[in-house]
């Protein structure tokens, strides 16, 4: 199969508007005889959700919380980035288009990435006819701030509470059309499998998380907005629940699943204190404006404090390692956030981590602290100081804080086309379960730019135009592809609710997020993925034959839940591995240790590797098929990244 | 530490249900009490016996989700979610009562999970700004004062977790509703409707079955984003101009 990105022919500048113009319509007064299944309510999701009932088209909108509000979204801290250029610092479309593929180190399309820009003005308006309250200057004008390294400032934030404003806009407008009756909610309900008729997506199955029952809904179009797949390591920034359940099912019926090895890990977390952590807490990147990252210099000053003889204020200067700005002495704490990760990986690979399970380094605001004073550090990073003392119970006004890598946001995701569509018709993926607009890394502020761009503004155009070419019969939910589809579910549950092994969920969701983290994480090479590979598959067999779930199928049943989302992490891990292991190179989130500079730094192969893989699903136990969508570069010139 | 736990245990909507009492050792005082639980759950599950169900999913103080009641006091000692509370709270012997939300428009599910789904149909009933998407003017056309802005934002800040109505003795759920009513009344974009709204919005809340606001201020003593008393007495000045207006027609 070839794949068709069907970016629109033109200058790049032009290629959207000519696009909207080329599309199908649908007629106002036959919208109502479409329905459109939309699984997600983050922000891809509500904001798909409630422009297409806008439009008048009948939705059902799906999410495995008790509410819509309650998406992963909510906890985006930092801020959504926009070309407004309100600053005038010289920002523009192209700017941000340009430091987006650059950000993403030449691995996503030119199409998608601008267009993306293009859209990212509107998305304020947006907002701000919502009514979310963004931060303003005292003049009332809206403020902005520069975010992860960018030399312009065109972050719009709401405090550090970003992406629960956006989504609690996104969902008024989502309750609006509830109101309407343009909107059917379906809270608490997990979907379990997409139904293909004829070669198109028509429809899903269910499973209503309260009762049990597991059910058919039928549609003329679905729409994945159902999040990233990070917690594949177990530990990770993203929301208990997040999983890979529906993007991993709609692969298995059909949908190529791109670049699964890219995955972002944030450099500033609250580290690991032990066994018992079920998720890792983000402390926001503008810590590192004023805090200095260091280690000891030696392995047995390290262990002393591991070991708590000594205390961090009792190491002399001298015998202190600011790696990061001994190391890149232009950029220092700043560079970029793969960057910043990997150095604290290797000294503490050097056996000079600083906490208690060596795997931490410090980020002290001592001097900081010297030169401003304590009142103008509280000024700016009070809440986040708070929220550490919280967690951990240490002062970092008076002692440096512990930080360690975690991941964060994973760039992999459903192969789309330039309409958002899967290689399945009339399936889409939008946010963060898409791989579209990030290449291998994604800049700060982005992730939200584009699940609001995805659904308030392209979607509401593309959908459009596939709907056009279809007739309005709806596929009656008793069709022979429906009943199967329930079957295989249906017999799915029987089968973990049937084993009745001797270890829970979250044991093998642990051992997994351990080989994936030591194997598939910072750093990557062909010896440890390929052990990690055989690990997997043994894992696997483990779980199939051993897991125990308890419970009944027809209840409130929170193992069997989770049981379903960890077989099909079990099955992307593998799949992950195999994208980092044929990958040779290193770019962005993605670094493999045979491919680096000789100053250790990710060393691209444009030649060879300038290409989306997209892994086509072949079958239980058979080693998936990759397609190559090759990138092309019509508007920037490629070059290496250095923060010497 | 070790701890002895009062759960409330139900099955289902329909069971009667009760407290059951469990003793879990080797706590420590890093863990979130999320964590503590898990422990506990890791632990009935290898003695086969049914975890205990409680909502949760950011556990990072923002989503809404984490809903307990702990000790008597929603979301347990500290004025915060139950998933930022942590066990260097607790001391070593205590023993802890854990329940679910107790009001009649927030059922039991089972166990500690209860149904919030009438917050989100107060909601429904007029708790945005009527726009579409498209069509709306530039963000930086209509200037809003910098206090006005920031005081919207603290309203804005609820997570719409509950424990306003669970602390209050009549199960009440104004401050919830206000807050979203003083959100957007303060806003010049949410102005036009702020009458229509805060009607539709209360008579929503009546009809969900939450009780009557007595002034009591334990929601607001007891909210985990410190959303203030004054968001009341400004929804009911919205609400009384609006009734006043409907009856003048
Ligand atoms: C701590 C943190 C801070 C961040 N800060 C920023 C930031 O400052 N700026 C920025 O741009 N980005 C940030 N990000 C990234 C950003 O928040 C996410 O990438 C983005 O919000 C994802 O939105 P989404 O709509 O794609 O998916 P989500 O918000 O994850 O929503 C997924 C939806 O799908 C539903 N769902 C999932 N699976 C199923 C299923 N099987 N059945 C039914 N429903 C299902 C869920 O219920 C949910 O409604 C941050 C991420 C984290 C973890
Ligand atoms: S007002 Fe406070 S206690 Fe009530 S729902 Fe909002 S955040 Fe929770
Ligand atoms: S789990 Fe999200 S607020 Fe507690």
């Amino acid at each position: 199969m070839k794949l068709d990105s069907k970016i629109p022919s033109g200058p790049l500048a032009e290629k959207w508007t000519r696009h909207k113009f080329n599309v199908k319509l649908v007629n106002p007064a036959n919208k109502r005889k479409y329905e459109i299944i939309v699984v997600g309510t983050g922000l891809a999701g509500a904001s798909a959700a409630a422009s297409l009932a806008e439009l008048g088209y009948n939705v059902k909108a799906f999410c495995f919380q008790d509410s819509p509000r309650r998406a992963h979204s909510i906890a985006a801290q930092g801020g959504i980035n926009a070309a407004k250029n309100y600053q005038n610092d010289g920002d523009s479309v192209f700017r941000l288009f340009y430091d987006t593929i650059k950000g993403g180190d030449y691995r996503s399309r030119e199409g998608n990435v601008y267009r993306l820009a293009e859209v990212s003005v509107n998305i304020i308006d947006q907002c701000v006819a919502q009514g979310v309250p963004f931060a303003r200057e005292y003049g009332g004008l809206l403020a902005n701030r520069s975010f992860g390294g960018a030399q312009v400032s065109r972050t719009f934030y709401a405090r550090g509470q970003t992406g629960q404003q956006l989504l609690l806009g996104a969902y008024s407008a989502l309750s609006r059309q509830v109101a309407n009756g343009k909107v059917k909610l379906y809270p608490r309900t997990e979907m379990m499998d997409v139904v293909v008729v004829d070669g198109k997506a028509r429809g899903i199955i269910t499973r209503n998380l309260v009762t049990g029952a597991v059910e058919s809904h039928s549609a003329h179009a679905v729409l994945l907005c159902t999040g990233g797949y990070g917690n594949v390591f177990f530990l990770s920034t993203n929301a208990m629940g997040s999983n890979v359940t529906a993007a991993w099912r709609a692969h298995k019926k059909g949908a190529f699943f791109s670049n699964p090895c890219y995955t972002q890990i944030h450099p500033t977390c609250i580290p690991v204190s032990g066994d018992h952590q079920s998720k890792l807490t983000l402390m926001s990147e503008s810590l590192r404006n004023d805090g200095r990252v260091w280690v000891p210099k030696t392995k047995a000053i390290a262990e002393k404090l591991r070991k708590r003889e000594i205390a961090p204020k009792g190491i002399k200067e001298e015998d202190r390692d600011y790696y990061l700005e001994t190391k890149y002495p232009s950029f220092g704490n700043l560079v970029p956030r793969d960057v910043a990760s990997r150095n604290a990986k290797y000294v503490c690979d050097e056996g000079r981590g600083v906490n208690e399970t060596g795997e931490a380094v410090f980020l002290d605001f001592r001097d900081a602290i010297l030169r401003d004073g304590e009142d103008a550090v509280r000024g700016k990073y009070g809440n986040l100081f708070d929220m550490y003392e919280k967690i951990t119970g240490e002062n970092p006004y008076k002692t440096p804080m512990m930080i360690y890598p975690a991941v964060h946001y994973t760039m992999g995701g459903l192969w789309v086309d330039y309409n958002l569509m899967t290689t399945v018709p009339g399936l889409y993926a939008l946010g963060e379960a898409n791989f579209s607009d990030h290449g291998a890394n994604r800049l700060g502020a982005s992730a939200l730019m584009q699940g609001l761009a995805d659904g308030y503004f392209v979607a509401p155009y593309t959908v459009g135009d596939y709907l056009a070419g279809l007739p309005y019969d709806k596929i009656p939910e008793d069709h022979p592809e429906f009943r199967k589809a329930e079957e295989t579910v249906k017999s799915r549950i029987q089968q973990l609710l049937g084993i009745k092994g001797s270890k829970t969920v979250d044991h093998f969701h642990k051992k997994l997020g351990k080989i994936m983290w030591n194997h598939c994480g910072m750093a990557r090479n062909a010896a440890g993925l390929t052990k990690a590979k055989e690990m997997i598959r043994t894992l696997k067999e483990e779980f199939w034959s051993d897991v125990k779930v308890l419970g009944t199928g027809e209840e409130l049943n929170l193992s069997l839940e989770k049981a379903h989302r960890v077989a099909d992490f079990l099955e992307l891990g593998e799949l992950m591995i195999d994208d980092a292991l044929h990958r040779n190179e290193s770019c962005g989130g993605h670094f493999r240790d045979e491919y680096q500079t000789p100053e250790g730094e990710a060393l691209r192969d444009d030649e060879n590797f300038a290409y989306v893989a997209a892994w086509e699903y072949l079958g239980e136990g058979k080693e998936e098929a990759l397609h190559k969508e090759e990138l092309v570069f019509e508007n920037v010139k490629l070059t290496q990244r250095s923060y010497k | 530490m070790n701890l002895t736990l009062k759960v409330w245990r139900q099955k289902n909507p329909s069971d009667k249900g009760g407290f059951k009492t469990y003793t879990i050792s080797g706590i420590s005082s890093d863990m979130s009490f999320l964590e503590m639980l898990d422990v506990l759950n890791e632990d009935l599950s290898d003695k086969g016996e049914d975890p205990i169900h409680f909502d949760h999913d950011c556990r990072e103080g923002i989503c809404g989700m984490c809903s307990l009641y702990i000790n008597g006091q929603p979301h347990g000692p500290q004025q915060t979610t139950t998933c930022q509370l942590h066990m260097r709270s607790f001391s070593d012997g205590d023993t802890i009562t854990i329940e679910p939300w107790r009001a009649s428009a927030f059922p039991i599910l089972k166990d500690l999970v209860v149904d919030r789904s009438s917050f989100d149909r107060i909601i429904q009933a007029g708790g945005y700004i009527s726009v579409n998407t498209g069509g709306v003017p530039d963000a930086n056309e209509i200037p809003i004062p910098k206090v006005i802005s920031d005081e919207s934002f603290d309203a804005a800040t609820c997570i719409g977790c509950g424990a306003c109505v669970a602390a209050c003795k009549n199960a009440s759920a104004m401050l919830f509703v206000s807050a979203k009513i003083s959100q957007l009344a303060l806003l010049p974009q949410g102005k036009v409707e702020k009458r229509e709204r805060a009607e539709k919005m209360v008579a929503q809340m009546d009809a969900e079955g939450f009780g009557a606001c007595t002034n009591t201020g334990a929601c607001a003593a007891e909210c985990p984003k410190e959303i203030k008393l004054s968001n009341i007495a400004r929804m009911n000045r919205e609400y009384f101009s609006a009734s006043l207006s409907t009856e003048n027609v």
